[in-house]
């Protein structure tokens, strides 16, 4: 939604996935996605480094790099925080289910 | 400037959504947000399409400015209040833009979209449309905005405040991580920068931090008050947010905001960079 690219797993055609480190996923509840939930990504100081609203299907997605994240999840139905290891750029699929 | 001045709680919005003189306005990067559901009674900017030349690297001209609030109702004697996606970032920006072309009463909504929604208050999709006015702007106020030569001298003489994740100021990422990081500027900071992200000024729901909190996270970081400040990030939205904390909260009239940012700075062909990688 604002100020990110549609968050589909479908990736642009011009994103080199051997450069992008791309954490992405589906925000769910109950089995169900849940859309319009803010997700976040912490560096691993826990900084503030992006955040995007996942789509009518729930996903969301990040280009970050290699290294340790934390992703928190707001929703006015529930939230959630959780730990990445993204090892090397390429794809890191992260489910996140919201308590 | 202060507080009380310059943002609103969503409580007061929803008490003002039908007084006459007050206009909500959304502003999105990517404005299906308002197509999917506003504010009632807001009216819509895309900080792109209306608000930046569609050749040039610049904001319209004033009369193209007066044109399109004159087409969007808003009157220079109404009471603007600006809210958005991204943490407020596209608001504070037009914020900063508004008083660039001298608007008197603009005010940011507290939180934006973001704490609206979290809050579970109403949105709708109705169209919006008001009569058409006589919009009156003023010439470009410089004082707020800073411009690259006056950046590269500073180095070394004014406070720069590089308001970017510490991952975009160390030079580990280009853009910030919601974007592809495959970017043509080179990474890094502007020499003597303070790194200060904009949002450590922030709560998690997007509301900002009281005066004293804002304020103590300068000090903490050595910004000295005295001298003159430039904030930068990446496009000047981000950093919009921080000149909105500082100049507008916090009441210090001695901070600019650089536009040109880091996409302008990290392109120049041999200024100064810093990186830590």
């Amino acid at each position: 939604m604002c100020g990110a690219p549609a968050q589909t797993p479908t990736l642009p055609a011009h994103v080199d996935i051997t450069k992008e480190t791309v954490i992405y996923g589906v925000v769910s509840k109950d089995d169900a996605p849940v859309p319009a939930a803010y997700v976040r990504l912490l560096d691993s100081s826990g900084e503030f480094t992006a955040e995007v609203v996942t789509s009518a299907t729930g996903d969301y997605r990040f280009f970050a790099r290699p290294g340790q994240w934390t992703l928190s999840v707001l929703h006015n139905s529930g939230s959630s925080r959780q730990a990445v290891q993204a090892d090397a750029p390429g794809l890191v699929e992260v489910p996140i289910a919201l308590s | 400037m202060s507080r009380s001045e310059a943002l609103v709680t969503a409580d007061w919005a929803e008490e003002h959504l039908n007084t006459p003189g007050v206009v909500l306005v959304e502003v999105d990067e990517d404005t299906s947000a308002y197509d999917g559901g506003h504010i009632a009674g807001a009216v819509k900017l895309d900080w792109k399409k209306d608000l930046q030349d569609s050749v040039i690297r610049d904001f319209v001209s004033k009369e193209k400015f007066e044109a399109l609030l004159s087409s969007k109702g808003v009157s220079d004697g109404d009471t603007v209040v600006l809210y958005g996606g991204n943490n407020n970032w596209f608001a504070a920006y037009a914020y900063w833009y508004f008083k660039l072309y001298g608007h008197g009463d603009v005010k940011l909504l507290d939180g934006g979209r973001k704490k609206w929604e979290l809050d579970g208050r109403e949105l709708s999709k109705d169209e919006v449309s008001r009569p058409a006015t006589n919009y009156k702007a003023k010439d470009q106020d410089t004082s707020i905005r800073a411009f690259r030569d006056e950046v590269i001298a500073s180095i070394g003489n004014k406070n720069l405040l590089d308001i970017r994740s510490p991952d975009e100021f160390a030079g580990r990422l280009l853009a910030p991580a919601h974007l592809p990081q495959e970017q043509s500027q080179r990474a890094g900071h502007i020499p003597t920068a303070v790194n200060v992200p904009w949002s450590k000024t922030a709560n998690e729901d997007g509301t900002f931090k009281t005066d004293e909190q804002i304020k103590a996270l300068y000090d903490e970081a050595g910004l000295d008050w005295s001298k003159d400040t430039i904030a930068y990030c990446r496009i000047g939205e981000r950093s919009s947010h921080s000149w909105f904390a500082i100049h507008e909260l916090l009441g210090q009239s001695n901070i600019k905001n650089y536009d040109g940012s880091w996409t302008e700075y990290g392109s120049l062909v041999g200024v100064p960079i810093e990186k830590d990688v």
